[in-house]
């Protein structure tokens, strides 16, 4: 039986399992909405594209799966870019379909045309122009098959007008395996070195990345560092991977990581990184980072190996064969640490923690962000997926809230996109409608997608934003303190709208809190509605993310705040 | 790191964007790309090019993998090092004036270069050959009167698999 394009997307959809997608309609996607319409299939309207795109994405990192967005031809493409080049950078499998002027228009200026495979090439894992109606379904096969497999990535797929509208068999064919998709091919040799290593080491230390999440390999990962008694630091997008509350956790190391775990990479003589690609926010200035060590480097995609930093032991494929791999050589070799002196290391590891906690000074008349950020985890119990916005906010969580588990922390990390937290928060929403989904905000960042509130409030789609209302684009502000003899270019945000009354105008509840003492009272009643609401912190204004390290610098110089420098 | 001249040849599928996409990989990574030759193999739907580069070992590598990343890149492959036969093309025009004439047949015969056309007022010459014969036959060329020429990237293949 002959079907149409719109047709064979939706059955495409569905052999897919695709149970969501977050989308915004127009003129040359109108055909297959109308298909939509006479679907079972769920779609979330959302306000902006961004916002569909970072729904979509929110979506993929809480469970896993492909995230699916659809938006139409010129503008509605040119609107998700930002979305798809954040999900980029983060290595998060969407397959994103645009609308395209028909296919004898191309090239003409046609009304809302643009070459959106060409403006998204460097900032796609791939994507595809659909030329004629027989390559549709290979086509749209392909595209989730390359977003998920490997190093993941977002797909676009654009469709052109007549292609969509003109009628072939449906038949998906069989997707061929291409030549990037790096196999992991076990390497008894290298295990073996590494166990050497591991042998030889006095001070080794596991840093977990991104890429263990997307391999989920968290357990593998949890399983070696307890084992072997081996302490844990991770990047920003390697939170959750190991339990936050884990005595071998040493909190995130970089720019804003904890002392003690700067101080530990700074020190040790074996560094176990694991789907990470020192990025320079990590690293410091690369030439002292980890002066002490050798590096041993295990990541699926072989151009992020040597590229930043070199490397002893380079292991290629994806993070949970070779750590399954790596486990059972370690014990079937009988690996046993050396005792004295990983206990010498780990207490070396608890003088700097002691030294130097992560902590902020506390004040009974302002409200500190931090504080929010506490007794959120306190009344969640730490059961409760976050995303963030970009800023002080996405940091102080990073710092503040422990995360246990893997897919619960939802952040822009590579591109550091303002505006992703609360569209990413509706999708991770539409996951998991029965758990606690928190957007930790900034003032500045929440206005930019704020108009997905209408999307929470029309579906009713119960995420809380949790806005820690500094007044300032903080994070900028604070360099310029820093950096910039307190000069506030363009920082200040005084003049916002008040947000309670702008979260019941969208049809959210809007709380407050100014002291203190309100904080926990809000959060409870937050927490506890069966609706969207946005909670409006008003916390102290010039309050800086520390530790810092100074760009370029050495990341075991780090500034402490209104204690002294510490080196 | 010392850097030198590295080939690096790339087999593809052969589709519309392709070329674009290599060209932006290493353009949007500052790579620069010196030569350049494309065209389909035995099979139509796979084409190779050939590029040179300059850079150091460390960043030949860096380009072979983000290569190998690209979904329609089948594979890429640093050639410096392999046994390969190297080879240019290159088609110089040749003013001819009365005054120049005899040079110019004189040259063409003692070099054997090839004459593929030539008329009252030029004479069009194809030269193929590694880089360093291309470049001695240009520099012998140039006092002779070259109006224009066009200069092929390099093609290469291994001496075997
Ligand atoms: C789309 C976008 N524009 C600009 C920036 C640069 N930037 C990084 S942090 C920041 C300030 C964020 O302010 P706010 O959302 O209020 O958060 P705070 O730092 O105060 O917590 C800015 C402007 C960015 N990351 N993203």
């Amino acid at each position: 039986m002959k079907l149409k394009g719109t047709e064979i997307l939706l059955k495409a959809l569905e052999e897919e399992k695709v149970d969501i997608i977050f989308g915004y309609p127009g003129g040359a996607v109108l055909d297959i909405y109308d298909q939509i319409y006479k679907s079972n299939l769920r779609h979330i309207l959302v306000r902006h594209e961004q916002g569909a795109v970072h729904a979509a994405d929110g979506y993929a990192r809480a469970t896993g799966k492909v995230g699916v967005c659809l938006v139409t031809s010129g503008p509605g493409a040119t609107n998700a870019v930002t979305g798809v080049a954040t999900a980029n950078m983060d290595s998060i499998p969407l397959v994103v379909f645009t609308g395209q002027v028909p296919t004898g228009l191309i090239g003409n200026d046609a009304f809302q045309e643009c070459d959106i495979t060409g403006i998204t090439r460097p900032c796609t894992k791939h994507n595809f122009l659909v030329r004629n109606i027989e390559e549709l379904a290979a086509t749209i096969k392909e595209a989730f098959h390359i977003a998920r497999s490997g190093r993941p990535g977002p797909v676009l797929v654009d469709l052109p007008k007549n292609v969509m509208a003109a009628q072939t068999e449906y038949d998906p064919g069989n997707v061929r395996i291409r030549n990037h998709e790096v196999l992991y091919k076990p390497a008894p040799k290298k295990m073996a070195n590494l166990q050497t290593m591991l042998q030889e080491a006095k001070r080794p230390l596991i840093m977990t990345g991104g890429g263990v999440i997307l391999s989920r390999a968290a357990e593998e990962l949890t399983d070696l560092a307890r084992k072997y008694r081996i302490p844990v630091t991770g990047t920003l997008m390697g939170l959750g991977s190991f339990p936050g509350s884990d005595p071998l956790w040493l909190g995130m190391l970089g720019m804003h990581g904890t002392y003690y775990a700067n101080m530990a990479v700074s020190h040790c003589d074996l560094l176990l990184a694991v789907g990470v690609r020192f990025d320079d926010r990590v690293t410091g200035s690369i030439e002292t980072f980890a002066p002490e060590a050798k590096i041993v480097h295990i990541d699926i995609d072989p151009s992020s190996i040597n590229k930043n930093v070199t490397v002893d032991l380079p292991i290629i494929g994806d993070a949970k064969s070779a750590l399954t791999d790596l486990l059972r050589f370690l014990e079937e070799h009988h690996y046993e640490p050396d005792g004295a002196p990983r206990q010498a290391w780990l207490s070396e590891i608890d003088e700097w923690r002691e030294k130097v906690p992560l902590t902020y000074c506390r004040n009974e008349e302002v409200i500190k962000p931090q504080f929010v950020i506490q007794t959120l985890h306190r009344l969640t119990g730490g059961d409760a997926l976050i995303t963030t916005e970009v800023g002080q906010n996405q940091m102080w969580t990073a710092q503040f809230f422990s995360f246990d588990r893997p897919n619960t922390f939802i952040s822009s990390g590579g591109l550091g996109t303002m505006g992703f937290g609360l569209p990413a928060a509706i999708g991770v929403k539409c996951a998991f409608p029965d758990r606690q989904v928190v957007d930790i905000a900034g003032d500045g960042s929440i206005q930019m997608n704020i108009q997905e509130l209408a999307t929470a409030a029309q579906y009713n789609i119960a995420v809380k934003v949790v806005l820690l209302n500094n007044g300032y684009l903080g994070m900028v502000r604070q360099w310029q303190e820093l950096f910039y003899e307190k000069r506030y270019s363009q920082t200040d945000m005084t003049y916002a709208p008040d947000f309670v009354r702008l979260a019941e105008a969208f049809g959210v509840v809007g709380l407050r809190a100014t002291k203190p003492g309100e904080v926990e009272e809000v959060l409870r009643q937050g927490l506890a509605a069966h609706k969207p609401v946005l909670m409006d912190f008003r916390v102290s204004r010039e309050e800086c993310v520390y530790p810092m390290v100074h760009p370029g610098e050495s990341i075991s110089q780090m500034a402490l705040g209104t204690r002294e420098m510490i080196n | 790191m010392e850097k030198k001249d590295h080939i690096i040849s790339i087999l593809v599928y052969n589709k519309p964007d392709v070329l674009a996409r290599i060209a932006g990989t290493l353009g949007g990574k500052g790579y620069n790309i010196d030569s350049l030759c494309v065209n389909t193999t035995t099979q139509n739907d796979i084409s190779k090019i050939v590029m040179t580069t300059i850079g150091s070992q460390a960043t030949i590598n860096r380009i072979v993998n983000e290569l190998q990343k690209l979904v329609d890149v089948i594979s890429a492959d640093d050639l410096t090092n392999v046994e390969s036969i190297h080879r240019e093309m290159v088609l110089v025009r040749l003013n001819l004036t009365p005054a120049n004439t005899e040079a110019v047949r004189k040259a063409i015969d003692a070099n054997r270069w090839k004459v593929i056309v030539s008329g009252d007022t030029f004479a069009m010459i194809e030269i193929t050959g590694d880089k360093t014969q291309i470049d001695f036959a240009l520099a012998r060329m140039e006092p002779l009167g070259v109006t224009d020429i066009t200069r092929t990237g390099l093609v290469a293949l291994k001496l075997d698999d």
